[in-house]
């Protein structure tokens, strides 16, 4: 048996656990309150912020924990464009600039926001899944007295979650920087696995993608970006995210941000060697089989790959069965019944579809006795979408 | 389809509420049946065959050409090169 679904959610890390039930028995108090239970929660609370601002580069009053990564996302993107329903910024529209392959929750606040009368323009990939910075630069639109509605906010991944190829975040910073956009970077992929490049101005990220618990968003806000809360007004979070805090929670996601950190060389080589040999012995091992996504730089985790003739949905449940826990992007294995955006935008092949993603300390054996029942799993089901034609070989189908 | 700069097909695959792979399997099995150098159209309606018909193509050297829309899905046009 083995757990194979790590980008979709990586196990609780030991020290979050250890720092979650330490921080139930202390940090259950109302963090504003200044009795003594309150003071001592806010000290935790204030202690886990300064922890992760260390970590991702910014200053401690600059973090707000939210209570999920989309939440960190609709209240970062909603917030650059100024929209409460109904109440449009008086400097004008806005234009968004998003890369085609950003999580769906920063395209569904985009379109949101596009719905509403802003602009929207999505930017391409090449085949291999990295955003063009040429035609990420070339969207954007400095304010200009005269000119179109002034691009408001620029989004773009540190990595993305399907493929693992690591964004060129430094260089779109820069051409940001240089027309005056604010870039919004989502990390929920990368945190505590590679380096964040500077020259964000608003970051967001997930505690349960690098092995803290569910319910645990950040949303980073750098000094001097026009960002306001686009929700009713809450003393919460430095006011940018409304409701009561998880202390407790924030504490653990804060330890395993802390301790994935620490780990990150250590820990990542391993699963890159493992990863790397996936990619290598895929295709070699079935016929008609494509690994999608540059091989560098990529986050060590995460391969994904797509058999021909196969349905997606099938080969999940057959390896399920097998005792092997993937995700896939193809349509049919996705509650939309539309395939995976990221793969469309790569021009990539969807169905067949299947994300290896490793959690932390996958030892070789799992991952050679994936490769092992792979080969036999994606034979049989070719045959059974053929029953016409049983035991015709792919290789005669498509010589 | 009817674009005068379109030719016609000689194969026509009707994969209209079939869901991938069976549309791009439909257009594997079927290819050589036209002679090389000339098109294969396929009639598809899962969103999954936007992708996956020039996707496939690519990677099996085929020639895509043109995708149009119908009333309901797309017709892909697709040039045996081999």
């Amino acid at each position: 048996m083995a757990y194979f679904d790590a980008a979709s959610s990586e196990p609780l890390h030991p020290a979050a656990r250890e720092a979650l039930l330490a921080a139930l028995d202390n940090g259950w108090a109302d963090p504003v309150r200044l009795h003594r239970e309150g003071r001592r929660a806010a000290l935790l609370l204030d202690a886990a912020r300064e922890r992760v601002a260390a970590l991702i580069g910014c200053r401690a009053d600059e973090v707000s924990f939210t209570a999920s990564g989309t939440q960190a996302v609709q209240l970062a993107v909603l917030g650059m464009a100024g929209a409460r329903p109904g109440e449009p910024r008086r400097d004008g529209p806005a234009h968004l600039v998003a890369s085609a392959v950003e999580h769906s929750s920063v395209l569904s606040a985009a379109a949101w926001l596009e719905a509403r009368g802003a602009e929207l323009t999505l930017t391409g990939v090449d085949a291999g899944g990295r955003v063009l910075v040429s035609d990420f630069a070339a969207a954007l639109r400095p304010a200009s007295p005269a000119g179109p509605a002034p691009t408001r906010l620029a989004c773009l991944q540190a990595a993305n979650p399907e493929t693992g190829v690591v964004q060129p975040v430094a260089a779109v910073a820069a051409a940001c920087s240089q027309a005056g956009v604010p870039l919004l970077v989502d990390a929920a992929a990368a945190m505590g696995r590679e380096p964040v490049p500077p020259g964000w101005s608003l970051l967001t990220a997930s505690a349960h993608k690098w092995g803290g618990p569910a319910g645990v968003g950040v949303l980073a806000v750098r000094k001097r970006t026009r960002w306001r809360s686009p929700l009713p007004a809450d003393e919460r979070e430095g006011r940018r995210v409304p409701g009561y805090p998880d202390v407790p929670a924030v504490l653990a996601a804060a330890a395993a941000l802390d301790a994935m950190t620490a780990e990150r060389q250590t820990g990542s080589e391993p699963l890159r060697s493992l990863t790397d040999e996936l990619r290598r012995e895929v295709p070699r091992l079935v016929p008609d089989t494509v690994v999608h996504g540059h091989p560098h730089p990529r986050l060590a985790h995460i391969v994904t790959f797509s058999c021909l003739y196969v349905d997606g949905e099938a080969l999940v449940s057959a390896l399920d069965a097998a005792g092997f826990s993937v995700s896939s992007g193809s349509a049919c294995a996705l509650e939309t019944g539309r395939p995976s955006h990221v793969l469309a935008a790569m021009g990539a092949l969807t169905h067949g579809n299947v994300r290896v993603s490793l959690p932390r300390g996958t030892t070789a054996e799992p991952v050679r006795q994936f490769l092992a029942v792979l080969p036999g799993i994606v034979a049989g089901l070719r045959d059974i979408v053929r029953p016409a034609s049983p035991g015709l070989r792919v290789e005669r189908l498509a010589a | 389809m009817n674009s005068p700069t379109v030719p016609a097909p000689r194969l026509t695959i009707d994969a209209l509420g079939r869901k991938c792979p069976i549309p791009i399997i439909m257009l594997a099995e079927r290819i050589r049946e036209v002679p090389v150098g000339e098109l294969v159209a396929v009639l598809a309606d899962d969103p999954a065959a936007r992708t996956d018909v020039p996707a496939w193509c690519t990677l099996k050297s085929q020639e895509f050409v043109i995708a149009t829309d119908l009333d309901h899905g797309w017709a892909f046009l697709v040039r045996r090169s081999y």
